[in-house]
C-alpha cells in the first residue's frame, strides 16, 4: 500500500516537470529560431564566417606528397613502393584470369586460362567443398558470366578480389591481434574503427587518389581499408570470448605467450574468425562499383558507365554479374568454414574414398584447360554466337512499363513529394543552424548529460562553419524520410517474421540477398522506373537499408524470454496484447538499435545516390572526387560521419536509459 | 581459523605410526585480495606486509582466500571443500599461481613459487604440474588424441613420440576407440577422461583437480570418483582436490581442509572432521554423513586384551562400514593390528553395533 502510495504521488510531479520543460523548450527553441533567422551566422554562416579546413587538408595533402621525405626516402617514394609490391600479385593473377602474359625473355603470348576450365575448376570446388548444391550454384554463377560477356570484366574484378581478401584478413587479423593483446594500442585503434565505419568510403577514396594516383591498385587500396575494420573487431571480439578456463589450460600446460596465441586462443576463435572473413569477402564486393570511380577495371566499370548513359540493361547484366559473383564466394567460404567444423568423423573416409585432394584437383583441371587452349586457342574464348543479350529486352520493358504506369508511379511519386519531402525540405533548410543544433543538444543533454550536449553541440558547428549546413539539411531530409519509410515497412515485417517460422525462411532469404547486393544496384530498377532525383534516390535508400530494421526487430522479439510470455499467457493476454505490452517493450532496445543500423546505411547509401542527381552532402563528396579536390571531399565525409554519429549517440543514449528503465541491465 | 597446534593431537595417531612423508606444496598465510591492483599493493604495504581484514572491508575490496595455511604432503589426496563461492577455486588457482597471491609464502618442494620467474614458472608447469578443469577446458579443434598430446607438443616433444604417450594415457582412461572423435563427440564423463588424461600425459607430480566431477550427474560421478582412486594407487600423486560435496570429500581423501568465506576453518582427516568438528559450521556439513562411513578401527578400539579369544583382525585405519559385516556376525571380539601386523587393540560386536545405530 504504502508503496503505491509514494508511487502514485511521486509520478505525477515528475510528469508535470517532464511536460513542462519540454514545453519551456519547445517555446524557446522557437524564438530562437525566429532570431537566429535574422542572423547569418547563427543562420548559415555561408561566406562570411567559413572556416578554410578544407584547404587546410589540401596543402596538408600536399605537404605529404610534395615535400615530406623520411632523409632516405620521400612519403611519395613510400607510397609508391607500396603501390608496386601490391601490384605484383594484382599483375600476376590478372594475366593469369583475364589478360594472358607473355613469357619472359621471348615473344610467345600465352592465353589466359579458358573459361570452361575455370567453370569446371570452380564446380568441382563447390562440389568437393559443399556437395551438389554448391556445385550447382557454382555452375549458374560461372556460366552466367560466359553466357552474358561478362568473362572478361568479372575476371579483372575476381583477381582484384582474391588479392584484397587475404590481405585485408591478415591484416585486419594482426591489429585485432594487436589490441587484444595491448589494451593501449585498442584506445587508438576503437576510435578509428569508429571513425571509419561511419565517413563514407568516397571520403577516403580522395586520400588513396591523390597518395596512389589512378588505376587498379588504388582502388585495390581502397578496397582493402573499406573492408578491414569488421575482421578487426570481429577478432577482439573473438578473441575475447575465448573461455578463461581454456587460457587456464594454457598456462598449465606451460604455454609461452606465443604458443597461447597460436594454438589456444586463434583455433578456439576459428568460428567467430570466419565470420569476420565472410564479412571483408562481401564488403570487397560491395566496394566492387564504388572502386572503380578510381580506376578499376570489370564489372565495376561497366555498371558505372552504363549508369551514366542510363543504358539499364547493361548495367543491369554487370550487377547481376557481380551479385552472383558475391553470392558464389560467400557460400564457398561460408561452406569452406562449415566443413572445417564438420568434416571430423568422415575425414578419414574421404580420403581413401577420392584419392584426389581439393587443391590438386582444382589446379589439375585448370591445367588441363590451358593444355587444350594452347592445342586449340579458338577455344579460349566463349563463343560469341552464344553469347545472350538481354539489354534490348530491359529497355523494351522499361519502355513499356512506363507507356501503361507512368501515371500511376508519377502519381505516387508527386504525392509523396508534394506532401511529405518538399515540405519538410523546406522545414529543415530554412531552420537556422543555431536553433537546429540548440535542439539536438537539448535532447543529448536530456538523455545523457552535458557532455553529450557538448558534442553534438560542437559537430554541428562544424557542420555548419565549414559551409555544408544546407547540404547536410538535405541528406537529413532524405535519409530521414527513407529511414521512416524503412522502418514502417520493416519493423512490420520483423514482427511477421518473427511469429511465423515460415514466413521467417522466406523473409529471411530475401533479407539475405538484399545485404548480398552490392549497393549500386539498388539504383538501377529504381532509375529504370521513376528516373533521376530525390525521389528515386530515397526508394533506392529505403531497399538498401531496409534489412537491419527487419532484422533487429526479429532478433528482439525472439529473445524476450519464453517464461514472461507463458506468464502473460496465463494472466490471459490476448496475442495482440502480448504483442504490444510484452513483447514489444520488451524488444523496443534491440529494435532501436536496428534502426540506428538503419540509419547509418542510409548514410553510406547518400554519396552513390549522389549520381542520380540529390544536391546533397553526398553530392559533395562525388563532386570533390571528379575534381580529386581532397580537402573538400574529406570535409564533406566527416560532415557525414558527424551526422551519422549525431544519430548513433542520441539513439544509443535513449536505448541506454531505456534499458534501464526496464532493468534489462 | 583453528591454530595448526590445536589440530595436532587428533591427527597424531596417524603421524606416529610411521615417518611422515615429505611435503610437496605448501602454502603460510596466503592472502588473495581481489580489486584494482594498485589499490590492493596500497592496502598490503601500508599494513605492513599483512593484510588486515577491517581494512579490506573499508576498502571495498573483497578476499577470496584468507591467511591460508596447507602442507600436501607427497602421495597423499588433499581436498578442499567448501560450499559455492567459499574460495575454492580462487585458492587452487593461488597454488597453481594461476592467480597471483596477494601475501603470503608458497612453496613447492623448497622452491619458492612467488619469486619464480615467468620462465621458470612455464618449466614447472611443464613437468611437475597438472591440472583438471571443472568444465574440462578440451580445446575443441582438436582430436581427442591431439589434445592429450598436447602439453608434450607445447614442450616440443616430436610427435611420433607424443602421440605415443598420449595413446598410453587414453588406455589408461579406458578410451582407446575414441581416439579420433572431436570433443563434441564425447559425453560429459568421457570429456573428464580425456581431461584426467591430458593433465597426466606429462607425468606431473603434483596434480590439481577443481571440482572435476562436479559437470557430471551422479551415477557418472560415482563411477568416475572409483576411476579416480583406482588410478591413484597405480601412480600416487601429490593431489589437491576441490569439491563442494561432502560425500565425494570423504570418500577420496586422505585429509580434507574446510572453507568458509575464504578462510580455512579446519584441515583432519574425515574421521576427523566427523569426530572433532570445529565448529558448528563443520558440524552441520558432517551431520548428514554416516559416521560408520568414516569411523575407523582406531578410534573404535578398545585396548588389547591379548587373553581374550580373537575371532579375526581388522587393520587399524579400516572404516567401520568395510568391516562391520565380519564383525556383526560374531560373539567373539576382532583384533585390531597395524601395518605391521602387530595387535594394538580390538573391537567388540556392541561397539560396532552402536555406531551403526547411530546412523
Ligand atoms: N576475479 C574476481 N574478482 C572479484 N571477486 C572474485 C573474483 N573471482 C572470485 N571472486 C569472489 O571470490 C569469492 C570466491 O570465489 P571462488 O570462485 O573461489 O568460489 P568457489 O568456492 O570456487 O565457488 P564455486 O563452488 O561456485 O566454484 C566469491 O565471492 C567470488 O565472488
Ligand atoms: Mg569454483
Amino acid at each position: 500500500m504504502s508503496i503505491t502510495a509514494t508511487d502514485s504521488t511521486s509520478r505525477h510531479p515528475a510528469i508535470r516537470s517532464t511536460t513542462l520543460f519540454w514545453g519551456a523548450a519547445l517555446a524557446g527553441l522557437v524564438v530562437l529560431f525566429v532570431v537566429a533567422s535574422q542572423f547569418p551566422v547563427l543562420d548559415d554562416p555561408r561566406r562570411e564566417f567559413l572556416l578554410p579546413f578544407a584547404r587546410w587538408i589540401s596543402d596538408g595533402m600536399d605537404f605529404l606528397v610534395d615535400d615530406l621525405s623520411f632523409g632516405l626516402f620521400t612519403f611519395e617514394d613510400l607510397t609508391r613502393a607500396i603501390a608496386f609490391v601490391l601490384s605484383l600479385p594484382l599483375l600476376a593473377l590478372t594475366s593469369l584470369l583475364a589478360s594472358g602474359w607473355t613469357l619472359p625473355f621471348s615473344e610467345i603470348e600465352v592465353a589466359p586460362l579458358p573459361w570452361f576450365a575455370v567453370v569446371a575448376a570452380m564446380v568441382f570446388m563447390g562440389w568437393r567443398i559443399g556437395g551438389g548444391k554448391l556445385a550447382a550454384l557454382m555452375f549458374a554463377s560461372f556460366a552466367y558470366l560466359a553466357i552474358f560477356d561478362q568473362w572478361q570484366s568479372a575476371m579483372i574484378t575476381l583477381s582484384s578480389v582474391l588479392v584484397a581478401v587475404p590481405i585485408g584478413i591478415v591484416f585486419g587479423l594482426g591489429l585485432g591481434i594487436l589490441a587484444y593483446k595491448h589494451s593501449g594500442s585498442e584506445r587508438v585503434i576503437s576510435p578509428l574503427l569508429d571513425l571509419m565505419q561511419t565517413v563514407p568510403v568516397f571520403a577516403y577514396l580522395l586520400p588513396v587518389l591523390v597518395l596512389f594516383g589512378f588505376g587498379q591498385v588504388s582502388a585495390m587500396i581502397a578496397t582493402i581499408i573499406y573492408a578491414m575494420p569488421p575482421m578487426v573487431r570481429v577478432t577482439i571480439v573473438a578473441l575475447r570470448s575465448v573461455p578463461g578456463d581454456l587460457l587456464e589450460f594454457g598456462d598449465m600446460a606451460g604455454c609461452t605467450a606465443r604458443q597461447m596465441l597460436w594454438r589456444i586462443e586463434l583455433p578456439a576463435a576459428r568460428d567467430s574468425l570466419m565470420v569476420g572473413v565472410n564479412q571483408v569477402v562481401m564488403l570487397s564486393l560491395n566496394m566492387v562499383i564504388i572502386a572503380s570511380m578510381i580506376g578499376a577495371g570489370g564489372l565495376g566499370r561497366d555498371v558505372l558507365t552504363s549508369l551514366k548513359r542510363l543504358a539499364i540493361g547493361d548495367a543491369l547484366e554487370a550487377g547481376v554479374a557481380i551479385t552472383l559473383l558475391a553470392i558464389a564466394i560467400d557460400r564457398l567460404s561460408q561452406a569452406f568454414a562449415n566443413r572445417a567444423r564438420m568434416k571430423r568423423p568422415k575425414r578419414s573416409q574421404d580420403r581413401t574414398r577420392v584419392p584426389l585432394s581439393t587443391p590438386a584437383g582444382f589446379v589439375a583441371i585448370l591445367l588441363i584447360g590451358a593444355l587444350i587452349t594452347a592445342l586449340a586457342p579458338s577455344l579460349a574464348i566463349y563463343p560469341r554466337a552464344l553469347v545472350l543479350d538481354t539489354g534490348p529486352f530491359w529497355d523494351e520493358l522499361i519502355r513499356l512499363i512506363n507507356v501503361h504506369l507512368y501515371d500511376t508511379l508519377d502519381a505516387i511519386k508527386a504525392f509523396l513529394l508534394i506532401w511529405v519531402m518538399i515540405p519538410l525540405k523546406r522545414l529543415l533548410v530554412e531552420a537556422p543552424w543555431m536553433a537546429v543544433a540548440a535542439g539536438v543538444a537539448l535532447i543529448g543533454w536530456r538523455l545523457s548529460g552535458l557532455r553529450l550536449a557538448a558534442t553534438l553541440f560542437a559537430m554541428a558547428a562544424f557542420i555548419a562553419f565549414t559551409g555544408n549546413w544546407e547540404k547536410a539539411m538535405i541528406s537529413v531530409y532524405l535519409c530521414g524520410t527513407s529511414v521512416v519509410i524503412a522502418c514502417l515497412i520493416g519493423i512490420p515485417i520483423g514482427v511477421w517474421s518473427a511469429a511465423s517460422a515460415r514466413a521467417r525462411g522466406v523473409i529471411s532469404v530475401v533479407i539475405d540477398t538484399l545485404q548480398t547486393l552490392p549497393s549500386f544496384v539498388y539504383l538501377i530498377p529504381v532509375v529504370m522506373l521513376f528516373q533521376v532525383g530525390d525521389f528515386s534516390a530515397m526508394i533506392a535508400i529505403v531497399l538498401y537499408a531496409l534489412a537491419p530494421a527487419v532484422r533487429y526487430t526479429d532478433h528482439g522479439l525472439r529473445q524476450v524470454p519464453g517464461e514472461t510470455i507463458e506468464a502473460a499467457t496465463m494472466a490471459g493476454c490476448t496475442p495482440a496484447q502480448i504483442l504490444w505490452r510484452v513483447k514489444l517493450p520488451l524488444a523496443t532496445p534491440h529494435i532501436m538499435l536496428g534502426v540506428n543500423q538503419t540509419i547509418m546505411m542510409a548514410l553510406s547509401m547518400l554519396v552513390i545516390t549522389a549520381l542520380v542527381g540529390t544536391s546533397d552532402l553526398g553530392q559533395e563528396v562525388y563532386i570533390a572526387l571528379t575534381r580529386a579536390n581532397v580537402g573538400m571531399g574529406i570535409v564533406a565525409g566527416l560532415c557525414v560521419a558527424f551526422l551519422a554519429m549525431t544519430a548513433d549517440r542520441l539513439i544509443g543514449a535513449w536505448a541506454a536509459e531505456r534499458r534501464r528503465r526496464l532493468h534489462l541491465a | 581459523m583453528i591454530e595448526a597446534s590445536a589440530l595436532k593431537p587428533n591427527t597424531e595417531p596417524d603421524t606416529r605410526e610411521d615417518a611422515q612423508p615429505a611435503t610437496k606444496l605448501s602454502c603460510r598465510n596466503l592472502w588473495k585480495i581481489f580489486g584494482d591492483e594498485r589499490e590492493v599493493h596500497d592496502l598490503v604495504r601500508k599494513s605492513g606486509g599483512v593484510p588486515d581484514p577491517a581494512a579490506i572491508d573499508r576498502a571495498g575490496l573483497s578476499a577470496g582466500v584468507r591467511d591460508a595455511s596447507i602442507d600436501v604432503r607427497e602421495g597423499e589426496i588433499f581436498v578442499i571443500m567448501g560450499l559455492s563461492g567459499s574460495g575454492k577455486s580462487t585458492i587452487i588457482r593461488c597454488l597453481s599461481m594461476l592467480l597471483q597471491p596477494t601475501a603470503g609464502e608458497l612453496f613447492f618442494e623448497d622452491r619458492d613459487l612467488l619469486a619464480c620467474s615467468r620462465k621458470e614458472l612455464i618449466e614447472l608447469r611443464r613437468h611437475k604440474m597438472g591440472m583438471v578443469f571443472q568444465h574440462f577446458a578440451l580445446l575443441p579443434h582438436l582430436s581427442v588424441l591431439r589434445n592429450v598430446a598436447f602439453p608434450l607438443e607445447v614442450q616440443g616433444v616430436d610427435r611420433a613420440r607424443s602421440e605415443e604417450k598420449a595413446r598410453e594415457m587414453i588406455a589408461l582412461v579406458g578410451l582407446e576407440s575414441r581416439e579420433e572423435d572431436f570433443p563434441d563427440a564425447l559425453s560429459g564423463g568421457q570429456q573428464q577422461r580425456v581431461g584426467i588424461a591430458r593433465s597426466l600425459a606429462t607425468e606431473p607430480e603434483l596434480w590439481f583437480l577443481d571440482e572435476p566431477f562436479s559437470a557430471l550427474d551422479p551415477l557418472i560421478r560415482r563411477e568416475m570418483q572409483d576411476e579416480f582412486l583406482r588410478l591413484q594407487r597405480v601412480l600416487h600423486k601429490s593431489i589437491v582436490f576441490i569439491t563442494h560435496d561432502f560425500d565425494e570429500a570423504i570418500r577420496i581423501a586422505d585429509r580434507i581442509a574446510i572453507m568458509n568465506h575464504g578462510e580455512i576453518v579446519q584441515i583432519g582427516t574425515p574421521e576427523d572432521l566427523v569426530v572433532r568438528p570445529a565448529d558448528a559450521y563443520v558440524e552441520e556439513f558432517t551431520r548428514a554423513v554416516s559416521r560408520s562411513k568414516v569411523l575407523s578401527a582406531r578410534t573404535l578400539m578398545e585396548s588389547h586384551d591379548a587373553a581374550a579369544d580373537h575371532a579375526g583382525e581388522i587393520g587399524a585405519s579400516e572404516r567401520v562400514s568395510e568391516f562391520a559385516a565380519r564383525v556383526v556376525e560374531e560373539t567373539r571380539p576382532f583384533a585390531v593390528v597395524d601395518k605391521h601386523r602387530r595387535p594394538i587393540g580390538q573391537i567388540s560386536r556392541e561397539a560396532v553395533i552402536s555406531v551403526l545405530a547411530e546412523g
